[in-house]
């Protein structure tokens, strides 16, 4: 066979194969993204079918797919929702990031994988995941609970907290000296702030400037300036991610509405590419030996974000029960972990074994969330019941 | 009332409030122009026990069932100041003399001197219909009259 037709198969195949996983995983009720993870860890060294002369595609879509995770979230959020949920939930967010980031660095220290990596552990354990918890809460019939605008200002924080993030660890990745990371830290504050200016004031050009009726031109005009967005601060040190995340966050109103609804299926399938790309560069077998510390810190973070949680919602004067289930919410990590721990990896300037770590984390929490925000409920219920305290757990 | 607004950062707006019984009862305006209407359980207020996705057409109409009695209420409100008229609603029962038979063979104003300012169907209102206007069972009729003349309109309609 010519080699575009080899390469066509392949591709076909592995589609093929993620639209069936995913299927599988949306039937079960958890979130496909440990399956991707899966199938990229089955397909990769020593796997069942290897897979060459698609790497330069599968190369490119995996980082297409992180540049539209990223515009998509900064899509969701208008910049007045960004500040006012910034005002509201300050505090809860930084306990939030005291509480989850903690239990990744320490466990990095422990391992001996030094200040980089302490700083990339930080974020794969502190960021939850508001694609699977938003699907969660809406699957659940919570969006009209009183806890629920709780949780999704917490998710609000952690989406501007990462933009403030990624810039920094990719500075400190690509090994700048101090006063080079503070400069990376000085320069990507002033660009979310002058991002968030101009989509408060100016946010209507902004969104004309891409804006089409016509569908075609739309799509290629979102996507370019996504892509070129990204490319440019790609060039200028702050990641690509961060700065397609906040071209999504300048678009607002109808034109991002409309901008979500035609992305979300190319995202969709760039991003199971990032995912199984990521899962190809993991060799399999080392992920037995991290396997009880990933356990161990699934363990230890599960607990933390539940009391993140419940400390959140108990000051806005949520119940018992409430507090319980804004916990639960927030427990599952996903798409994000796995696009710091990849940052991290490709940069070479961390540990080996993080992707390891960081991939079996992923796999544990990703189906541990949607589980734990199902069975708070009952569990909760039935602790009081017993007459004791309800489980904070 | 008071209705509280809560902005749901990424999914929409939910607006509630708390009825006298206890519970929470509201809508959630979704982005993509989707409803929600939520009910909050009776044991933990802070939870839902129902969330009922509508769609545009299904929110108007449930809007349209609730809000019937409230069109009375300020008809009647309108018509207060003047004396001996009021206006009541009388429904069209299925199979009844005027199911599937116009407005105008009611002669309803020539033998009542009451009037038809409204008809309220499948949760939608059609005010000041015209006579070719043709009844439907399960239609509201809202008629404005003296209390003799929405008497004989009961008669009538009832026939």
């Amino acid at each position: 066979m010519p080699n575009t037709a080899i390469a066509l198969v392949q591709l076909g195949a592995v589609f093929f194969g993620l639209g069936l996983l995913g299927k599988l995983a949306w039937r079960i009720g958890i979130s496909p993204i440990p399956l991707y993870l899966i199938g990229g860890l089955a397909f990769g060294q020593g796997g069942i079918v290897p897979l060459h002369g698609i790497e330069d595609f599968t190369h490119i879509a995996s980082e297409i797919g992180v540049i539209l995770l990223l515009l998509l979230l900064g899509l969701e959020y208008s910049a007045a929702e960004l500040v006012t949920g910034l005002k509201r939930s300050w505090t809860a967010g930084v306990v939030d990031i005291v509480l989850n980031a903690a239990p990744g660095a320490i466990a990095a220290l422990i391992l001996g994988w030094g200040p980089v990596g302490a700083l990339a552990m930080a974020g794969v354990t502190y960021i939850s995941s508001s694609g699977i918890i938003a699907k969660v809460l809406g699957d659940l019939g919570r969006l009209g609970n009183r806890e629920t605008p709780v949780v999704l200002s917490v998710l609000v924080f952690e989406d501007l907290a990462m933009a403030v993030y990624l810039p920094i660890l990719t500075a400190v990745l690509a090994g700048v000296s101090f006063l080079g990371g503070l400069s990376a830290v000085g320069i990507s504050l002033l660009a979310i702030t002058v991002v968030l200016i101009i989509a408060l004031r100016f946010g209507k050009y902004v969104s004309a400037l891409v804006d089409s009726p016509d569908p075609e031109v739309f799509l290629l005009k979102v996507l370019g300036a996504a892509l070129l967005v990204a490319g440019v601060a790609a060039q200028l040190q702050v990641s690509a991610a961060v700065g397609a995340f906040l071209l999504g966050i300048a678009i607002s109103g109808s034109t991002a509405e409309n901008a979500t609804r035609m992305l979300e299926p190319l995202r969709d399938l760039f991003a199971a590419m990032f995912f199984v790309v990521f899962g190809l560069n993991t060799d399999p077998t080392s992920i037995p030996p991290v396997l009880g510390l990933a356990i161990a810190l699934a363990v230890v973070t599960t607990l933390t974000k539940v009391a993140t949680g419940w400390w959140a919602a108990k000051r806005q004067g949520i119940g018992r029960l409430g507090r319980a289930r804004a916990g639960a919410a927030l427990v599952a990590r996903g798409e994000f972990s796995i696009v710091i721990a990849s940052l991290a990896v490709a940069s070479g300037g961390v540990d080996g074994e993080l992707a390891a770590l960081a991939t079996a984390y992923v796999l544990l929490m990703a189906v541990l969330g949607p589980v734990a925000a199902r069975v708070v409920e009952p569990l909760a219920k039935f602790t009081r019941k017993r007459g004791t305290e309800p489980a904070t757990a | 009332m008071n209705v509280e607004v809560t902005p749901l950062p990424g999914i929409g707006t939910r607006q509630d409030f708390m009825i006298r019984a206890g519970r929470r009862i509201g809508v959630i305006t979704h982005r993509d122009g989707k409803f929600e209407l939520i009910v909050s359980s009776k044991d933990d207020p802070d939870n839902c026990s129902a969330s009922i996705a509508l769609t545009p057409a299904e929110a108007g109409t449930l809007a349209g069932l609730l809000g019937a009695p409230q069109l009375v209420a300020h008809l009647e409100e309108q018509h207060r100041d003047v004396a001996g008229i009021s206006t009541r609603q009388f429904p069209i029962v299925p199979g009844s003399t005027f199911d599937g038979r116009t407005l105008g063979e009611t002669e309803l104003r020539t033998r009542t001197g009451a009037s038809i300012v409204a008809v309220v169907r499948a949760g939608s209102v059609h005010p000041s219909p015209r006579p070719d206007f043709v009844f439907e069972g399960g239609d509201l009729v809202v008629v404005v009259g003296t209390a003799d003349g929405l008497a004989k309109t009961a008669d009538i309609l009832d026939g």
